[in-house]
Formats: structure tokens, C-alpha cells, sequence
């Protein structure tokens, strides 16, 4: 307990300095320091006690998880441009988490994630702009038009397997953003903008006064990120201890099989493609209103790949390797600028060098147990 | 109306092959019956068609008073038809546990709804299932009751072969279909596998048996009539000392493979 509480603290405070800091040559000791401790760690055991230390408090690691980002909030309070990092992380967190419920668990490849972001993103957008609906509605209703889209796509999907199915996310992706560059109605190439977001009469583009203390407007978005986070992270949690995880397993693992015992596979494989969109979609509406501006670029089929990386370097179907990977594809390349133009090919390689060297990912999937995690 | 499964010319074609060829086949309740033939003969094809994963080109299937000849799979393990896998499907990253779930998914509750909201009656249909799943173990083979959690990967070939067994018994089917269960295994393990099943049979009223079998040795001890297939048409029926004695059996069994006693 006190070593995941050490832990929490210690990626609490490297974060925050990270974060912080501005002169390059310090970001790049400070990358080189975070790897090489995770690797030294790794090297002597302390990560396998930190993941049965985990396993043990189940309960313990994602509140930890969310102090430790309080406290960080908190630190960086005045830093907008770090906010808007740690609040994007946190919405990829659950596009991702989305994404990895459909592909990592069973096993419906989606190279569209960006598109279902987006989907949610501009059905804010648009309904913002247009209605007087009130905007918590809207973040569900962007969730719900995201899985709607996502079941169009799903008939194609099903009814092809393996390259064929990915090859069909891939134009559905490419389709999108063509259409949003066309669409005069929806901004064209040059996008919406988008109200500031009132939640129950509170404005949150509103700075925040603590009493003498002045908190960036982004911690309120923040903190409906982290909402949003927690909910993702329940639901998701909830399914793996679930027969329904266990349905998504002998899907992906063997449809034949699957089919044999009574599983229904095309039931299965929509129900994980919905969640996994709607999340998106409700990442992506979040997102949108947190930026207050959106255009078709921010929803291109590299943005999907972005969303495929952090799975894969995570840990396909891994729950505590989408933080990572989406720290790691997120904040890097926005701190370290020498690798900001390379950050395509340098994310390649990672994920190569992951495939190869760490197939499972850099957190890999927990085995799920049954008896004690359920309740 | 005493037959459990009842199939009238039942064909299924590949292309020019006919794997399944005008097949009749009447089933008793509670009967053992030995499917055997020479490799490629159709005794796979037979199951496949029987549990919904190929479609027969023509010919009707009757189970359990039911006509089941254009069912889903899904409908035909619901209906009471469970299986094993001349090669194991099991899933090697899963637990035994989980392994088994799978062969027990009809009687799950997998709605949404109970699945996320209700956690306290699914802890509980956890709790049962469990202990169910262990008793049936329990009856394969003690030591492996208790490792219920462990993957699957890291047990041997006749344990494996046990949860394959498990899996399909465990949702209580009327039929189970057995498609080599001994292939890979010593002598003494195919025993200690077939005493296994009978045993368990016990437990399960009426539990009727096809088993598809290239030792022959098994067939003789354990079925109480058989059927020959070659080229995908029934050649013989009857006891196994009847049907070996057959010079049909024994011109079809003939340059593939002597059949033997043992
Ligand atoms: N999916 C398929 N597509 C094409 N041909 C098939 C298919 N399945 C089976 N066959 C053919 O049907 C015939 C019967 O095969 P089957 O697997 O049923 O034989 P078997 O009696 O189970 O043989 P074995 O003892 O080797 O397991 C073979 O000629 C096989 O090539
Ligand atoms: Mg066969």
C-alpha cells in the first residue's frame, strides 16, 4: 500500500516538473531520467511489486490515481498550456480506452478513432451552436451520434474479417474529414467555433478564484475530463469483470469456438464498437469545448493512428497502459520540440520497438479475476 | 417418439467433394455410439453439420422433436448439442475457469444491465457457477479442481483435454459430441479420460454420446453400437464386434490402416 502511494506520489511530482519545466535540455534529462528509472525499476522487480501491490488493493491504485492528478492540477494551477495537456491526456485516456474495449478485447480493429472524436466534437459543435439543449445533454447526445455513426459501419465490418475490415475503418477515416472539408454547413476546412460551456448555470470558460487564489479556466475542464475519465473507467471495469468481457475474450480469442458454446458473435462485436464510440464520441465533445474551436484537421487519420499507438505501446487490451501510452504520445513530442517534427517516425519506431522487444505493451493486460474483483 | 436425434439423408458437399453422403442415422436416448471410418471419411463433417457450423446441401436433422436442419449454432447449443474439438480450441490464455464459462454461456445471464449495474447478483451467479465448475472438475480430476485460476497454457495435454471435456458438459447438453478425444494421449490416459466421462455421465440423466474415435480399443469398451462412414456414406451398423468382423469395414479400413484390437 505505502509502495503504491510512493509511486503515485513519485509520477505526481515527476509530472509536475516535467510539465513545467521549459528549457529543453532540462526536458530531455528529464525524459532520460523517467525511462531509465522505469526501466531500473523494471530491472529489479519493482514494477511486478507495484503490479501485485495493484492487484492486491484494487481499489486503492485509481484513487491514488486520481489524487495524485489533483494534487498535480493544483501545482500547474496558473500553467494554461500545461492544463490543456494533462486535460487532452485525459480525454484520450478515455477515446482510448474506447478504442481498446473494440480492438483489444474484441477484436474489432477501428483505424477511425479520430472520426468518432470528431463525430462527438462537431455534433457538440453544431448542437451548441444551434439549440438551447443543456450542454451536459449534449456531451451524451455527442456519445450516442458517435456509436449511431459507428453502427452504419459495423454491417461492412462484420461481414469482412481481418485487413479487409481495418481497410474499411481506414476510408470510413478518410471519408469523414473529406466531407467535414466540404460541408459549408459544418465550417468547412475551417472548422466551428464553439459557445463557452456552461454546466448548470456555471460558465466554465470563467477563471476560478479560490480566495486569494486565481485557477486557470482549464481545471474546470479538467475536472469534467476527469468525470468523464472516472465514468469510462467504471464502465470499462465493470465489463472486463463481467461475463460480457468474457464474451468480448471468446470472440476475439476464437469465433468458431464462440459460435459452438452459443456466443453471438455479431452481437458482441456491436456491443464493443458502441461503447467504444460512444466513449470516443464523448471524449470528443469534451475535447471540443475545452478548445473552443475545432476543424477538420484535428480529426485526420494520422490523429486515429495516434489513438492506435498508445494501445499498442500500453498493452493491447491493457486498462493501466492507455495513461501511459497517451502520456507518452501526447506530452513528449509537445515538450520536446527537437522530436516534434519527427514525432510520426519516432512513434513508428516505439511502436515497433515495443511489438518486438515488450509484445504485450508496456503495461500488459492483467489477468482478469473473477471471484474477488466482482461487486 | 424415443429417438433423441433423428437425421434422413443428410448430404453436405464441398465443391466436387461430398463429404456427407446420404446419411441416416437414428439415435436413442442415452445410447453411446461410436462414429467410425477411415481419415477423411466425414465423421468431422457429420458434427460440424450436426451443430450448425456448415448448413447441410441437403437432408433434414431432427433433434429432440425438432427440426433443426437450418438452425444457427447458437439455436442448436441451446437447444442441447455441446462438442469437443478434434484439435483443442480451448483458449490457452484464458483460466480453466473462464474456459469453462464459455462452454457454460447459455446459462449466464449476459445482459447489459445485469452485467454493469446489478454487481451483487452477478457476484452471486459467480459465486454458484464456481462451485459448480469445480464439483464437475472435482469428478475429472481433483488436483485441477483446485487450479481453476491458473491459464490454461501452462497444463498438460490430457488436462487440457479434460477441461475440453468440461466445457462441453458443463452446460448439461442432452448431446455431447466427442471428436477424437484420445488423439495425443497414452493408453493409460485415454482410459483414465474415458472412465472420466462415464463417471460424469452418471450425473447428467440421458446424457447421449457420439464418439469419433481411431482407437479402437475405446470404441469396443465404451459404445453400445457404431456407425461406419467411407467416402461420407454409412457402410455398417451395428455392435462393434459386428461391424469389425464386416468385409466392407475391413476393405475401407484396408491400406489405410489395419483396425485393431487393443
Ligand atoms: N471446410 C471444408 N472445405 C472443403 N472440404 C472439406 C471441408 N471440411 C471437410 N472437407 C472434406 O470433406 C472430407 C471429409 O472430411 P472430414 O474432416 O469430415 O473427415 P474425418 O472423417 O473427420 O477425417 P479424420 O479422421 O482425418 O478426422 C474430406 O475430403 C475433407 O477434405
Ligand atoms: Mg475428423
Amino acid at each position: 500500500m505505502t509502495l503504491l502511494a510512493l509511486a503515485a506520489a513519485a509520477i505526481a511530482a515527476y509530472a509536475a516538473v516535467l510539465l513545467h519545466a521549459e528549457d529543453q535540455r532540462l526536458i530531455g534529462a528529464l525524459i532520460v531520467l523517467g525511462f531509465g528509472t522505469a526501466a531500473a525499476a523494471a530491472k529489479f522487480g519493482l514494477l511486478s511489486r507495484l503490479g501485485q501491490a495493484g492487484r492486491a488493493h484494487p481499489r486503492l491504485a485509481p484513487l491514488l490515481a486520481v489524487a495524485a492528478l489533483i494534487a498535480l492540477i493544483l501545482v500547474l494551477r496558473e500553467d494554461h498550456f500545461a492544463l490543456l495537456m494533462i486535460g487532452t491526456t485525459l480525454l484520450y485516456c478515455v477515446a482510448c480506452w474506447g478504442l481498446n474495449l473494440q480492438f483489444g478485447r474484441a477484436g474489432v480493429v477501428n483505424f477511425a478513432g479520430a472520426a468518432f472524436f470528431g463525430t462527438g466534437a462537431y455534433t457538440t459543435a453544431v448542437l451548441a451552436a444551434h439549440t438551447a439543449l443543456p450542454h451536459w445533454l449534449i456531451v451524451l447526445l455527442a456519445g450516442a451520434v458517435a456509436a449511431l455513426l459507428g453502427s452504419l459501419l459495423i454491417l461492412p465490418i462484420l461481414r469482412t474479417r481481418g485487413h479487409y475490415a481495418a481497410l474499411i475503418t481506414i476510408a470510413f477515416g478518410i471519408l469523414f474529414k473529406t466531407f467535414l472539408e466540404v460541408n459549408d454547413a459544418l465550417g468547412g476546412p475551417q472548422g466551428l467555433k464553439l459557445p463557452g460551456f456552461t454546466l448548470f448555470g456555471w460558465n466554465l470558460n470563467d477563471n476560478i478564484t479560490v480566495g486569494e487564489q486565481e485557477l486557470s479556466f482549464y481545471v474546470a475542464y479538467i475536472a469534467l475530463a476527469l468525470v468523464l475519465a472516472i465514468f469510462a473507467f467504471l464502465l470499462v471495469r465493470r465489463l472486463e469483470h463481467s461475463w460480457i468481457g468474457l464474451n468480448f475474450d471468446a470472440v476475439r480469442m476464437d469465433e468458431l469456438a464462440a459460435t459452438t458454446f452459443g456466443i453471438n458473435v455479431a452481437r458482441w462485436k456491436i456491443t464493443a464498437f458502441s461503447i467504444g464510440n460512444f466513449l470516443a464520441g464523448l471524449a470528443g465533445s469534451v475535447q471540443a469545448t475545452m478548445l473552443g474551436f475545432i476543424a477538420p484537421n484535428n480529426f485526420t487519420l494520422s490523429d486515429s493512428l495516434i489513438m492506435i499507438s498508445i494501445i499498442l505501446l500500453g498493452g493491447l487490451g491493457s486498462f493501466w497502459g492507455v495513461p501511459l501510452g497517451a502520456a507518452i504520445v501526447l506530452i513528449l513530442p509537445e515538450k520536446l520540440q527537437v522530436i516534434q517534427e519527427y514525432r510520426f517516425l519516432l512513434f513508428a519506431l516505439l511502436v515497433v520497438a515495443v511489438l518486438l522487444l515488450r509484445p504485450q505493451g508496456l503495461v500488459p493486460r492483467a489477468q482478469r479475476s473473477f471471484t474477488d474483483r466482482i461487486r | 417418439m424415443n429417438a433423441l436425434l433423428h437425421c434422413r439423408v443428410l448430404t453436405r458437399r464441398f465443391g466436387g467433394v461430398t463429404a456427407l453422403d446420404g446419411l441416416d442415422l437414428s439415435l436413442p436416448r442415452g445410447e453411446i455410439l461410436g462414429l467410425i471410418g477411415p481419415n477423411g471419411s466425414g465423421k468431422t463433417t457429420f458434427f460440424n453439420v450436426l451443430t450448425g457450423i456448415y448448413a447441410p446441401s441437403s437432408g433434414h436433422i431432427e433433434f429432440d422433436g425438432r427440426d433443426i436442419s437450418a438452425c444457427t449454432p447458437q439455436q442448436i447449443y441451446r437447444a442441447g448439442i455441446a462438442r469437443t474439438f478434434q484439435r483443442s480450441r480451448l483458449n490457452l490464455e484464458l483460466s480453466i475457469f473462464e474456459n469453462l464459462m464459455i462452454g457454460n454461456h447459455k446459462r449466464l445471464n449476459s445482459s447489459l444491465w445485469f452485467n454493469l449495474m446489478q454487481r451483487g447478483a452477478l457476484a452471486a451467479e459467480v459465486g454458484a457457477a464456481y462451485t459448480e465448475a469445480r464439483e464437475l472438475m472435482r469428478t475429472f480430476d481433483a488436483p485441477l479442481a483446485d487450479r481453476l485460476d491458473e491459464p490454461m497454457a501452462g497444463f498438460t495435454m490430457i488436462d487440457r483435454r479434460r477441461v475440453e471435456v468440461c466445457r462441453a458438459l458443463i452446460s448439461r447438453p442432452k448431446l455431447l459430441l466427442l471428436d477424437e478425444p484420445s488423439a495425443g494421449m497414452t493408453h493409460e490416459e485415454t482410459r483414465a479420460l474415458m472412465d472420466d466421462i462415464l463417471q460424469a455421465r452418471e450425473r447428467i440423466a440421458d446424457l447421449t454420446i457420439i464418439i469419433v474415435e481411431h482407437e479402437m480399443g475405446v470404441i469396443e469398451r465404451i459404445t453400445d453400437r457404431c456407425v461406419v462412414l467411407n467416402f461420407g456414406q454409412k457402410i455398417a451398423e451395428g455392435k462393434y464386434r459386428e461391424v469389425a468382423q464386416d468385409a466392407k469395414v475391413q476393405e475401407a479400413y484396408l491400406g489405410v490402416e489395419s483396425i485393431h484390437e487393443g
